[in-house]
């Protein structure tokens, strides 16, 4: 067929079409249909290889799943420690953590413990404990980990800010010390993601460059001392799920990735010591083949950057280890038990996706914190992908899709001049290493934050005119809605919380906590590792709250700046 | 524009803009919903104030109070609703303050309206509201 025959044969099919057009998430146009023309540079080396292999689009290992299970955590955290390490103990005894060697833990902390404030400062009233777990003190540590061996527990503590998870890794280091387990032997990550937190969670307690330091103290500390810790989660699924679209998600994530990467370097770290310790931490939506596609770029993607921009010449620094959540946006709050089939779609593209891990979300997320039932279907939902379907028996089942294919080098063409464009406007900022400038100018200059507040409000708008369906909200709406049980989190949580805190610092030795604050506050303002200084001081018995407050008065505080759009 | 004061007078307002100051109270950093609403108001010609996450309740009604503004909306999906929302409306009448109102948009489970309204709240924006609506609703606040 000519070209203009054909042309006008597409738009005549189109007009037949339910849609007048078809685009992704991220805006990429899909074609009816796509042929070996839609992939004219391709090839198998070069573009894909065999799993395990770089540039590993394929997939990081020769087996995939066929020999790992998918790694699947589901986060938690609410209430006392004692509630949280309940319901750890439940969800382990459901198969919702499985994947490991040893039991695993994903805890998730509540408002004032992610700001860095105790159960007892104004702040923090009414939010104690409701959107996870409070922690305070290396008392609440021991409780929320009792009964999980810690040499034999993957232990995944979501904290944003790098101060916070500067001070809880030393609470969970200091806990290991007392119990007799070595360091060496610890297991997990602290997230500890500084520059999304800045854009994205918002949690942020210190200005820029102080928070980059504690972060990459802790990396620096971690590598020296706890060689199987994941110091650094790159934290995509923030900046997915407060707008972002597929393609932002992962180039600023890799922005992040490198930025931390070139300050690890200027540390006099090596590339193959820091980059293996890298871990990514992202977001699986609702469209299934960006989806996969997407992870598949990101790969790739990183596997170049590593090798060619960093040199790195060890396989796993060029390995992009990526633990998916399933989205807890994309679910609603009309009909929520359709979340489940939501949370069953993004889980198998996860799968689809190669990812090594998975965090299905509860199908009553976007209501509340879960119910023991909706874990437990969250739970299921993997359990019945992977060893059900069929779907994990091979590896990369869409690789060689002309679809696929032609949509995974799009999306790594956007997220590449995504990635010019940050990398330029770090040009001639007193930073040095080109990619961290940029990454500061555009928080700085709110890029960012406008480019995924513009994306979230066109997505919105989509809504509400019908040309994005969400089934319940704008089309098949239920007259009267199915009432479902929902957690809530008892005020009286507060008061023992409070009541504890209390009793605590009056059972300790004050001058002891004291000094060690004063120890703190000295090595905060030179260059050495707070690390160490801070294991001492929560042994010495000073709270998360007291600890972050020196440090503030080193650091200063940080102010975002709000703006919509 | 007309408004109606507490007497049941009705009163000749200077016809402006509306004014609305938007904030996230407490430590919830959910923010894309008020945001997103942020936009629509000021879309819709009203003049917002967006004051973002992590505020309080004094920071919010001294906010509001100096900008003179019309309306106060509030964000939370927290559940934070049950002692902020009150701390709020208790502040504006400590301070003789009777002419800004309070809306609420957010996750507020259904047993806690009447709550909410009882403590002056004038009107809950749940999931699945339309922007309209909320612009329509907020015009309408002003004229009763």
């Amino acid at each position: 067929m000519s070209r203009d025959k054909e042309e006008g044969y597409e738009k005549e099919l189109l007009r037949k079409c339910r849609k007048d057009e078809f685009k992704t998430s991220s805006g990429i146009s899909i074609k009816r249909i796509y042929r070996p023309e839609d992939l004219k540079e391709f090839g198998y080396e070069k573009d894909l290889n065999e799993p395990g292999q770089y540039p590993f689009t394929r997939g990081l290992y020769p087996n995939m799943y066929r020999e790992l299970l998918l790694h699947r955590r589901l986060g938690m955290g609410y209430g006392l420690p004692e509630q949280a390490n309940a319901r750890f103990k439940y969800l382990y005894e459901q198969g919702g953590q499985a994947g490991y060697s040893g039991a695993a833990t994903t805890t998730l902390y509540d408002g004032p413990t992610n700001f860095g404030l105790d159960s007892d400062d104004p702040l923090a009233d009414g939010e104690i404990g409701k959107m996870g777990v409070a922690i305070d003190t290396i008392d609440d540590m021991e409780v929320l980990m009792g009964g999980f061996p810690l040499d034999k527990t993957f232990n995944n503590m979501v904290l944003y800010d790098s101060g916070v998870a500067a001070v809880l890794l030393a609470m969970y280091i200091a806990l290991a010390e007392k119990q007799n387990t070595p360091i060496h032997d610890l297991t997990g990550s602290c997230l500890n993601e500084p520059l999304q937190t800045f854009v994205c969670q918002k949690c942020s307690i210190f200005p820029v460059m102080p928070s980059l330091r504690l972060c990459l103290d802790i990396a620096e500390f971690t590598i020296k001392n706890i060689p199987k810790w994941n110091p650094i989660s790159i934290y995509g699924n923030a900046i997915r799920e407060s707008g972002g679209n597929a393609v932002q998600e992962i180039a600023f994530a890799l922005a992040h990735a490198m930025a931390y990467t070139e300050m690890a370097l200027a540390r006099d770290l090596e590339v193959d010591e820091f980059g293996p310790r890298l871990t990514f931490y992202h977001n699986v939506n609702n469209e299934l083949f960006e989806e996969a596609a997407k992870y598949r770029a990101y790969r790739r993607m990183y596997a170049k950057i590593m090798k060619e921009k960093y040199n790195a010449k060890k396989r796993h620094s060029q390995m992009l280890r990526v633990f998916a959540k399933t989205s807890g946006v994309a679910l609603t709050a009309q009909q929520p038990y359709n979340n489940i089939i939501r949370s069953t779609i993004h889980t198998l593209a996860a799968l689809l996706g190669g990812c090594q891990g998975v965090f299905v979300a509860s199908f009553d997320e976007a209501l509340s914190i879960p119910t023991d039932m909706a874990a437990t279907i969250a739970a299921r939902t993997s359990q019945i992908l992977i060893e059900e379907t069929g779907v994990a028996d091979t590896v990369d089942p869409l690789g060689g899709s002309y679809y696929v294919e032609n949509l995974t080098d799009e999306i790594e063409r956007r997220a590449w001049d995504y990635l010019d464009k940050v990398e330029k406007m770090g040009e001639g900022m007193k930073f040095g290493p080109k990619m961290l400038s940029g990454v500061i100018a555009g928080i700085e200059n709110g890029f960012f934050e406008n480019e995924i507040a513009l994306t979230n409000y066109r997505k919105w708008k989509d809504i509400e005119s019908g040309k994005r369906v969400i089934v319940g909200v704008n089309k098949y709406q239920a007259e009267e809605e199915i009432p479902i049980e929902l957690m809530k989190v008892d005020m009286e949580v507060q008061r023992v919380k409070i009541e504890r805190l209390r009793n605590f610092k009056q059972d300790r030795n004050l001058k002891g906590a004291e000094e060690a604050l004063k120890a703190v506050e000295k090595v905060a303002a030179s260059n050495e590792n707070i690390m160490p200084v801070l294991v001492e001081a929560v042994k010495s018995k000073a709270t998360l709250g007291e600890i972050i407050n020196v440090m503030k008065k080193v650091f200063g505080e940080y102010k975002g700046v709000s703006c919509f759009v | 524009m007309f408004r109606v004061d507490k007497k049941g007078e009705t009163l000749m307002v200077q016809k402006r803009r509306i004014k609305i100051l938007i904030a996230n109270p407490g430590l919830d950093v959910h923010d894309a919903g008020a945001r997103y609403v942020a936009k629509v108001l000021s879309d819709a010609g009203m003049e917002v104030i967006y004051l973002g996450i992590r505020q309080t309740a004094e920071g919010i009604v001294n906010a509001a109070i100096q900008e003179a503004v019309d309306i106060i909306g509030l964000s939370i999906l927290s559940g934070r609703h049950s002692t902020i929302v009150p701390r709020i409306s208790g502040l504006l009448r400590e301070k003789n303050v009777h002419d800004i109102q309070i809306v609420v948009g957010g996750i507020i489970p259904k047993d806690d309206i009447d709550t909410l309204k009882k403590h002056g709240v004038k009107e809950i924006f749940l999931p699945g509201t339309s922007s309209e609506f909320v612009v329509d609703r907020i015009k309408s606040l002003m004229i009763n």
